[in-house]
């Protein structure tokens, strides 16, 4: 089926060109960094994790899309979502490839990744992060290729895959626990520190993984002239809706126990992301961003007319990534860290190199999902025609 | 019978091996707790500060001992590399502070270092076990196994631990390397080691030793120890006492 990838319009290769040109330059920033070491990111003592390992937050939510029509399609036969799975199930690929990726780049020493495997440690959170995320990516490599070369054969998916399938469901819920788990078991780190952690990694998961899926559909329908149906975007539309309803309450109860209570440790993390303390604001502008992005998009949605239009719903779903990408991909990180355990207060603005690197990074998954979702589509044109 | 002489050499086979494989396999094991003649022992080190005591003068002693013996790098900027160092009571008892404090009291320069933890959090979320704890309670690093992940400075409720973001023998003259110890190379997280070479030379912490009089340093487990008895006879607080790491330098007070 790969043969289907080398085989494209002047569009296709022109877009593909562009992404290696970004991949390049984050390369190259990575060799930099590579030769001085971390020292040319703007982290330091405090903030010790920054932007790399804040993508890897949002993107383990974004790779949780695919989960969402798999249960409509396998556990409630909600046939809609048939003809557009394998596109989750790639996207899924796709950004779990990139969260792989910003583990590496955070690495201080990068050639002793293997370590992690070669001295298991049950007890480090990240072993498990690393275990889930391997997993959910062969889960879905493997799920999606036989099941989309099945159709192509015109014939049923096997059925030894059914349990891969049905496993799939409970492995997707676990790379967001585990990931959220990285952060919510840390003693004095406040912020962090609270149970709702994986239900709000869940719910801004399920918000942000379906909003991306329906702007990519959109465009899929405009370059690669395939609608992937109405009725499974209007579905996607709903669980948007819902999921982002609940994360939004979740975050509102963080800020009530932090609030009502007045305990200053968790109060000064919250002071410090919405309004700024000793005079840096800088994350507290985005995050108001994020909270209108995220309040706007929900009274949008709320009301089916306007999701039934497309142009309102795609909108609303830039809405919905706006406000999960600031919270996940810059608020949540740093803020954990600041005020730091010596009561500290300081701005982390990521440099030229980490942010060329990010993007980099960001191509690559943009260049898989690409070539996985050229494949998928032809192989789909080719059954329908 | 072919069969049989199969099996025959089969079995032969796998006895060769473990012939081989086995006392070899013993002689590690014997070789892995090597016992160090001389060394001081402990089931429990801890540390007690005696903050009544501690000038400037003494705490710039105990910081140079450690990061000249060490080689720890004096980088100017927030990706500074520290062991020991100084900060005020304020920031390290937090929690102690209040509006109506004896008068200079919350700016009072106290010492600070890694706590060596009874359940530390740091060697829990390692993901390949370069940090844990000895026998003795000490933390240790493995710089050699440290991939760099700093989940443990995330781990660390005491901002105890410093990642090299670059060389630090970018930051060291050459002329003036302590041999005693390794120099670290860049991606690696290091932190205070209670000095764990040197008790098991049979010598005390270095600061301990700069510091005269005013770090005390002994097994918690010993009645008699001087730490135990400095605790007995003095008011003495732990930093974020709440948080069940059960930190093991203890602040005279």
């Amino acid at each position: 089926m790969l043969e289907k990838a080398i085989k494209g319009s002047a569009l296709y290769w022109i877009w593909l060109l562009g992404l290696l040109a970004v991949i390049g330059a984050g390369f190259g920033a990575y060799l930099t960094q590579l030769e001085h070491g971390l020292t040319v990111t703007a982290l330091d003592r405090d903030v010790s994790w920054g932007l790399y390992i804040a993508q890897l937050t949002f993107l383990v939510g974004v790779a949780a899309s695919a989960v969402m029509m798999v249960i409509p399609k396998y556990l409630h036969n909600h046939q809609a979502f048939a003809r557009m799975l394998i596109l989750g199930e790639f996207m899924a690929v796709a950004t779990i490839i990139m969260c792989l990726l910003f583990v590496i780049v955070d690495l201080g020493q990068p050639q002793r990744l293997m370590n992690v495997v070669l001295h298991p440690t049950p007890s480090s959170v990240l072993f498990w992060d690393m275990v889930v995320l391997n997993g959910y990516l062969f889960l879905n490599i493997l799920i999606g290729w036989v099941t989309l070369q099945a159709e192509r054969k015109r014939v049923g998916p096997p059925r030894w895959i059914k349990p891969f399938i049905y496993l799939s469901i409970p492995w997707a819920i676990s790379i967001h626990t585990v990931t959220a788990y990285l952060y919510a078991g840390l003693p004095g780190r406040d912020f962090w520190l609270t149970a709702s952690m994986a239900p709000s990694f869940l719910a801004s998961a399920f918000a942000a993984g379906p909003a991306l899926l329906i702007l990519l559909a959109f465009a899929v329908k405009v370059f690669a002239k395939w609608d992937p149906g109405r009725e499974a975007i209007q579905s996607l539309a709903k669980i948007v809706t819902y999921a982002l309803a609940a994360y939004l309450f979740l975050i509102g109860c963080k800020i009530f126990t932090a609030g009502y209570s007045m305990v200053p440790d968790k109060l000064a993390h919250w002071q410090y992301l919405y309004f700024g303390l000793e005079g840096h604001t800088m994350l507290a502008t985005f995050m108001w961003v994020s909270t209108a992005a995220g309040v706007t998009a929900l009274l949008i949605l709320l009301f089916p007319k306007n999701r039934q239009s497309d142009n309102i719903l795609a909108f609303a779903c830039v809405l919905v990534l706006i406000c999960t990408w600031i919270e996940k991909g810059l608020g949540l990180i740093t803020t954990g860290f600041v005020p730091t355990p010596m009561k500290e207060v300081l701005t982390y603005a990521p440099t030229g190199p980490e942010i060329l690197i990010t993007l980099g990074i960001y191509g690559i998954g943009f260049l898989i999902i690409t070539v996985l979702w050229k494949v998928g589509i032809d192989v789909r044109k080719e059954i329908e025609a | 019978m072919k069969s049989s002489r199969r099996k025959f050499i089969k079995l032969a086979g796998l006895t060769a091996l473990g012939w081989s494989v086995c006392p070899s396999l013993a002689s590690a094991r014997s070789n892995r707790y090597r016992k160090i003649p001389g060394a001081l022992k402990a089931d429990r080190w801890a540390m007690a500060i005696d903050i009544q005591k501690l000038s400037d003068e003494v705490m710039q002693k105990a910081i140079e001992a450690c990061h000249r013996l060490h080689n720890v790098p004096d980088i100017d900027s927030r990706q500074n590399v520290k062991w020991i160092w100084v900060e005020t009571f304020k920031p390290l008892f937090d929690d102690q502070v209040h509006a109506h404090q004896m008068e200079g009291k919350e700016k009072l320069p106290l010492l600070t270092l890694c706590n060596h933890c009874d359940t530390p959090p740091c060697v829990r979320v390692c993901p390949t076990k370069a940090t844990f704890k000895r026998h003795d309670g000490i933390v240790l690093m493995d710089f050699h196994r440290c991939i760099g992940c700093r989940f443990c400075m995330a781990g660390c409720p005491y901002g105890s631990r410093s990642f090299n973001y670059s060389d630090p023998r970018r930051f060291l003259n050459n002329d003036e390397l302590s041999p005693d110890y390794p120099t670290r190379s860049k991606g690696v997280v290091e932190k205070c080691e209670f000095c764990a070479h040197l008790v098991d030379q049979g010598e005390r912490p270095a600061c301990v030793e700069a510091a005269e009089g005013v770090l005390f340093f002994g097994d918690l487990s010993d009645p008699d120890s001087e730490v135990r008895r400095v605790l007995r006879d003095r008011y003495s607080l732990v930093r974020k006492a709440k948080l069940g790491t059960e930190p093991q330098v203890y602040y005279l007070i």
